[in-house]
């Protein structure tokens, strides 16, 4: 039985904070990262996404390199020497989060408040009048919510809606600078969009801006309870091809449903049946 | 096409037609076959621009439609349409007025009216205070205000290299003209040197590239040649909008032969057989005469196994960075790509290409017809050739100047009649304050490197005493603001908290640390930001209060 | 396939290596939105999407190129194809010659089947067939998929065969990277045959009336099993209707409202003497059944296994207490047995799931910890060392080939409900992305999506020429019977061809128009080609 192989591919050497590490040519600084178990932080990456290295807290000193560069990205080069936990890369990571802290609601932003307390960042830094995101979230269908409010334009929802997976293209960025945003065409409501609400992007979004009704509701009204959520891996119901579901159960109900990211069927993704589908289980009771 | 879920307006008639007039006939799709065709995308913005042109905005039915003929997903179209400041997603009347407010308009008391909008530089400045007028209609106006301004301070000068045929009112609307003057004999030569020759020539004579980042030309080429992905491209940066920079606009209205002519012969040189140029909206004279130079030149046969397209921009500063040109050429937003890896190896459509600016590609005609070696002799040792520089502000005969390496900005400032400088901005919004302690100071790469400034895209703004260096800076931090694409968070928030750090200082509110804070903004901004923007976003900012001493208590 | 029915490759084989792939008579990107993720980024690679089916369909319009034959014309199409292969010299004479038999009475009967020919029996120009034919055998990788448009017809195991031939021709099965991929429309449906709930076949694909296979069971059970196959569900209808037949028990099925010909369907349930359905809703048929046991929700409720279109068995877990009364699958079939008169132990899956491996041996490397581990696995897996295997046939490229594949010549039979004056439009049934089957499940989640679900669409031509209104109400008729229905017009159907999804029935009884005419081989009802005629109502 003939598997055909690609070429085998040539290990890079290369130095991070003072240890040396041999990865694959091809690997990130991340990935190089990671062999030595040297966690960085990373707010846009996504493990199943094309990296779009724009939040910049992954940033690390390359030596030789004129600015830092975002680890999440960047080749490993033969020789290359790399800082992670240099002054002038904590006072970048502190500088992003105290940016992003001070013009976003972090406040279900798991990773990012971890970063603000590591890096030691001070959001308020920049004064109350400071401007800021804040704006009405948009409840227009039954499936999530958007509140763009905690948007950290990490783009993994765009990705995740377009070529990377769901190709639906129904969200993009639009306007500029400060005022750039994820948009659907003309700013039209969801149901008026191309979405087909796979959810796909709710899965990667590292913020809560993206967020299933069942959650949104319950903690509006206090009633999420994280703690004793229970989360089972089982199978979709519906069509044959055969996607990994992992069920989060809250009290008996089931309160979102994700796939896992490492399994080869569906790199974390679903469509509108697998993820929204599963109340028909709960409407017996 | 995608299985996209398309806007439902339909376009105007008028609409339709002028799509329709830039994109050709549909694919031919039935109701028994269909093709799925996504190679057209990079034809998007010169369809929305079509339909502006010809109602006056970019109606829904009007993005909708050229969503469907280029496949391009209705959101991402919006996106691309958001994106640039000239096009208009809401109704405006056909005829609009774009005043300029940035820096040499600024010190020129412009003033923006009733109804008109308040703009960035237009690449008007010797003539400042400037505009910017766009009539929409069946035959649409584009027009800058003033549409001619004062001479050629170097007119009928002897001994200028770029600058010669304009100094000598040569017409730049015949290509007979052109050749009379000695045009296309470099692509002559360089044809009969061969692509290799060529790129050492070009190699020797150490040209360092003029929009602003100095990079070695022959070593860019060299590194086109040689790959083997194909096509190459040869794209020529002509969206010049760094604020107090006018040159290449000069250059493109007064010698467009001469660009084409430079063109070809980096085709010949990088084995490119298509090329971009591209030009940012509002320069409209520059657009036309550009045309008529590609058309004639084509049709005399200049241009064999080459080809020229002329690509128009929609009010994006960011898009002079080269890989955001990429991007907005290919039908996206103007948001840089992070490098490496650098366009010599993936550029435009993901192939090797070379990306130069119209001031450096001039200089290659100088190459092929005087040797490398001798163009190395011109200026000084680590910057060979001339220069050329925009004078603008407090200064008697604003205008393009063309100087060899190693003049000093004394020099340069005493030929365009400046008298007691308080500060003079060198190289634009992303250069840097310079006080009269450095007037001396030689205007080369290396002498401005270690002075801690840069000659960037050659912009001169004279302050004398009266001038409101606070407002200069705040224009400037508004600008960056403004300008910034908001794709890495450095640049997007960081601009907007140097804005508001400044606004506080200069109305005396400042926060204890507001320098310090500033200073950090400036460190982060520069290391961590993706591209050159935000990179040099604090440049001018930081240069003012350091070497002017602008806040000083 | 030759034996086991399952798809001969894999996703990540489509996914990462396929150069060509064709979409026949599937419309994956609504009805496998994942499969189509894999497909995607296939097509973003670089390989080719060639798509067959009536309507442009959202699949259709990522495609290289679609082509929209005529509804039930997919053998002269295949056929036609099978002959621009042989005629440009681009047959796989080599794997041909050594792998197939019947080739020679195969390519006669291809013989008729000119491009022009089948350009006048499809509908679909012959340059098109033309550069199908051509991607097709100068492609190293090809990959064949296809869904219900080829298997909801009276000849759905021909239309199959054709695929089969044409993959034969280019060697197009048996190699990584290349082959067929039937995708299944439920999450269990190759689960249920892999276990032997078809009429012919035992778990494992073991054929009932090989004597010496049953008698291995027969051993296990303490039982004799019936030395005969059983019958179709369709069968089962027509032995109720001749009165041979008077007790149905029914686990998690909705025939009531999910069979062709609804009318007479539930005219023949409702004459059974017993009728029992397990399910976990009050379905229709549950409403007209004796017993009604009630079940728990086998992929949330419950433990045990499933296996994808990719031949792929994996773990359900239970994640949730069951309602009321509602009890597992496996605890009521126990219940029954011991009330019955039989104990068969305790009703623990995993228990129940070890037995099946003692029996089938394409499962006996299956343990649940393997499973667990290894995220799945694909059968065939023989022992715990086996990893499964990613495609099928690779005996195909042995240098001897033992059981070499035949070719099977088929024929074209146009469908059975012809078009006339008095029934003049073709109506296909079909999926939506946002619903399931008889909407019993999906009708649990508001969505955006379903709105407007149950409309009867149709090409603005046919809009006009019968007197419709988009957004308007239409009265569809077709020999057997009539239903209301919204009416939308859609841009993406020709003139002639009608669509409705199958998924509300309780807003508009689609199964009330369609024929029960049935693929003798495999039971399957003609839901893809029903005449109609619609009219407007005020």
């Amino acid at each position: 039985m003939s598997v055909l192989l690609a070429a085998p591919k040539k290990m890079i050497e290369l130095t991070v904070d003072g240890e040396v590490v041999r990865v694959f040519e091809g690997s990130t600084i991340l990935d190089a990262c990671r062999m030595l178990g040297n966690e960085q932080p990373t707010l846009c990456y996504g493990d199943t996404l094309t990296p779009v290295n724009v939040c910049r807290v992954c940033v690390v000193e390359v030596e030789g390199a004129r600015t830092l560069v975002p680890s999440c990205s960047r080749k490993v080069e033969a020789g290359m020497v790399v800082l992670t936990d240099s002054e002038r890369v904590r006072t970048s990571r502190r500088l992003v989060m105290e940016l992003l802290g001070s013009s976003v609601d972090l406040s279900t932003a798991p990773d990012a408040l971890a970063y603000i307390e590591q890096y030691d960042a001070k959001p308020d830094r920049f004064g109350p009048d400071a401007a800021t995101v804040v704006q009405d979230v948009k409840v227009d269908n039954d499936l999530y919510v958007r509140d763009y409010s905690k948007c950290i334009l990490c783009y993994k929802c765009v990705s995740a809606c377009g070529e990377d997976h769901q190709n639906t293209f129904a969200i993009a960025v639009a306007g500029r600078g400060f005022d750039a945003h994820i948009s659907t065409e003309l700013d039209v409501t969801l149901p008026e969009s191309a979405c087909v609400y796979c959810g796909n992007c709710i899965a990667v979004c590292p913020t809560g801006a993206l967020m299933s009704v069942p959650e949104y509701e319950k903690r509006q009204a206090g009633t999420w309870d994280a703690e004793n959520e229970t989360v089972v891996s089982t199978v979709c119901p519906y069509c044959g091809v055969g996607c990994n579901l992992e069920l989060h159960v809250q009290d008996n109900e089931i309160v979102n449903v994700t796939s896992p990211h490492d399994h080869d069927v569906t790199e974390g993704n679903l469509c509108i049946k697998g993820r929204f589908g599963y109340q028909y289980v709960q409407n017996r009771r | 096409m995608p299985d996209l879920r398309l806007l439902n307006a339909e376009p105007s008639d008028a609409e339709r037609i002028a799509i329709d007039a830039v994109l050709g006939a549909g694919n031919g799709a039935n109701n028994r076959t269909a093709r799925d065709d996504r190679t057209k995308r990079h034809l998007l913005l010169p369809a929305l621009r079509a339909a502006q042109q010809r109602v006056g905005w970019v109606s829904e039915g009007a993005l909708g439609y050229a969503s469907r003929r280029l496949a391009v997903p209705p959101a991402e179209a919006y996106g691309v349409a958001s994106f640039y400041a000239l096009i208009a997603l809401e109704e405006q009347p056909a005829d609009v007025t774009h005043v300029c407010t940035d820096l040499s308009c600024m010190l020129k008391g412009a003033t923006v009216p009733e109804g008109a909008h308040p703009s960035p530089c237009l690449g008007l400045c010797e003539r400042a205070p400037a505009s910017y007028r766009t009539i929409a209609g069946e035959q649409p106006v584009e027009e800058q205000i003033p549409a001619v301004g004062p001479p050629l301070p170097q007119a009928g000068q002897s001994g200028l290299r770029l600058l010669r045929r304009i100094a000598a009112g040569v017409d730049p609307e015949s290509i007979d003209a052109y050749i009379q003057t000695g045009g296309f004999e470099s692509l002559r030569h360089a044809r009969e040197l061969g692509p290799e020759a060529v790129l050492r020539e070009v190699t020797e004579s150490r040209l360092l590239g003029r929009g602003g980042a100095a990079f070695p030309t022959g070593v860019k080429w060299e590194a086109v040649a040689k790959q083997q992905a194909l096509p190459h491209y040869i794209v020529c940066n002509a969206d010049e909008s760094e604020p107090g920079t006018f040159k290449d606009r000069v250059l493109m209205e007064q010698d467009p032969f001469a660009l084409i002519e430079s063109m070809a012969i980096a085709a010949l040189a990088t084995g490119s057989s298509h090329g971009f140029i591209y030009v940012r909206a509002e320069y409209p004279l520059a657009h036309r005469r550009l045309q008529n130079a590609i058309d004639l030149a084509r049709s005399r046969g200049f241009l064999e196994g080459f080809d020229i397209e002329l690509r128009i921009g929609a009010g994006a500063y960011v898009c002079g960075e080269e890989t955001a040109l990429f991007q907005s050429i290919e039908g996206f937003r103007g948001e840089p790509r992070n490098k490496p890896p650098f366009p010599v190896e993936v550029g435009l459509f993901g192939k090797p290409t070379a990306v130069n600016n119209v001031e450096t590609l001039f200089n290659v005609l100088e190459v092929v017809t005087d040797g490398g070696e001798a163009f190395s002799g011109i200026g000084t040792k680590d910057s060979t050739g001339t220069r050329l520089f925009c004078l603008s502000g407090a200064v008697a005969r604003p205008g393009l100047y063309e100087l060899p390496f190693g003049a000093t900005l004394r020099e340069l400032l005493d030929l365009a009649g400046a008298e007691r400088p308080k500060a003079v901005l060198l190289g634009g919004a992303a250069g840097a304050f310079v006080g009269p302690d450095l007037l001396d100071i030689r205007l080369t790469y290396e002498d401005t490197r270690e002075a801690g400034v840069t000659l960037g895209s050659g912009v001169v703004i004279v302050y004398d005493e009266s001038a409101d260096l606070v407002g200069a800076l705040l224009r400037i931090a508004e600008f960056f603001r403004d300008e910034s694409c908001g794709q890495c968070v450095p640049c997007r928030v960081g601009t907007v908290r140097q804005e508001e750090a400044l606004k506080r200082l200069a109305a005396g509110r400042a926060h204890e640390d507001e320098l310090q804070t500033l200073a950090e903004l400036a460190q982060v901004m520069q290391d961590a930001s993706i591209c050159g923007l935000g990179q040099t976003a604090a440049n001018a900012v930081a240069s003012a209060i350091v070497n002017l001493k602008v806040f000083a208590a | 396939m030759f034996g086991a029915g399952g798809g001969t490759s894999s996703y990540e084989e489509l996914r990462e290596t396929a150069d060509l792939i064709i979409l026949w008579g599937s419309n994956a990107r609504d009805a496998h939105p994942i499969f189509f993720h894999h497909l995607l980024k296939a097509v973003h690679r670089g390989a080719k999407l060639y798509v067959v089916d009536p309507r442009r369909t959202a699949s259709a319009q990522w495609a290289d190129l679609w082509l929209g034959l005529d509804v039930g014309t997919d053998i002269p199409l295949a056929n036609a194809i099978a002959r621009e292969v042989i005629t440009a010299g681009l047959v796989n004479e080599e794997f041909v010659a050594r792998a197939t038999t019947c080739y020679d009475a195969y390519r006669e009967s291809v013989e008729p089947w000119t491009l022009d020919e089948a350009e006048r029996v499809t509908g679909v120009p012959a340059d098109a067939i033309r550069e199908l034919a051509h991607a097709w055998g100068n492609s190293r990788y090809p990959q064949m998929c296809w869904t219900l448009g080829i298997t909801e017809h009276h000849n759905a195991v021909d239309n199959v065969l054709a695929l089969i031939n044409l993959s034969l021709l280019v060697g197009g099965v048996g190699r990584h990277g290349t082959g067929l991929q039937p995708l299944r429309g439920q999450n269990n449906v190759q689960g249920g045959g892999d276990m032997g709930a078809i009429p012919n076949k035992l778990p494992g694909f073991q054929d009932v009336e090989d004597d010496a296979l049953r008698a291995k069971f027969d051993a296990a059970w303490g039982v004799t099993i019936p030395p005969k196959y059983g019958l179709h569900m369709t069968d089962m209808f027509e032995a109720i209707e001749e009165g041979t037949f008077s007790a149905l028990y029914v686990i998690g099925e909705n025939p009531a409202q999910s069979e062709a010909d609804q009318t007479r369907a539930r005219k023949l349930l409702s004459s059974l003497d017993c009728l029992v359905v397990q399910d976990i809703f009050r379905t229709k048929t549950a409403e007209m059944a004796d017993v009604v046991l009630p079940a728990s929700a086998s992929w949330a409720e419950t433990e045990g296994t499933v296996t994808s279109s990719e031949r792929r068995v994996q773990r359900v877990r239970k994640a949730l207490e069951p309602p009321g009364d509602a009890r597992d699958d496996v605890a009521i079939v126990y219940e029954l047995a011991q009330r019955l008169g039989v104990d068969l132990g305790s009703p623990r899956p995993e228990d129940v799931w070890n037995e099946v491996r003692t029996l089938s041996p394409m499962h006996a490397g299956m343990s649940y910890k393997r499973l667990e581990e290894l995220g799945g696995i694909q059968w065939p897996c023989w022992d715990e060392t086996h990893p499964g295997d990613q495609f099928l046939h690779g005996r195909l490229w042995d240098n001897v080939v033992k059981n070499p594949a035949p070719f099977t010549p088929v024929k074209h039979s146009p469908p059975v409900d012809v078009l006339d004056a008095e029934f003049p439009l073709r109506l296909t049934t079909g999926r939506r992305l946002e619903s399931f089957n008889t909407g019993v499940q999906t009708g649990g989640f508001s969505s955006p999506l379903h709105v407007g679900g149950e409309a009867l669409l149709v090409s603005p031509e046919d809009g006009a020429r019968y007197g419709l209104r988009d957004g308007g109400r239409a009265l569809v008729t077709s020999r057997r019977g009539a239903v209301e229905a919204p009416v939308a017009f859609d841009n993406n159907l020709r003139p002639g061809l009608a669509f409705m999804s199958l998924h509300f029935p309780d807003l508009v009884e689609v199964n009330v128009l369609t024929i029960d005419a049935t693929d003798p081989k495999s039971g399957t009802a003609e839901f893809k080609a029903t005449a109609i005629r619609v009219e407007a109502i005020a």
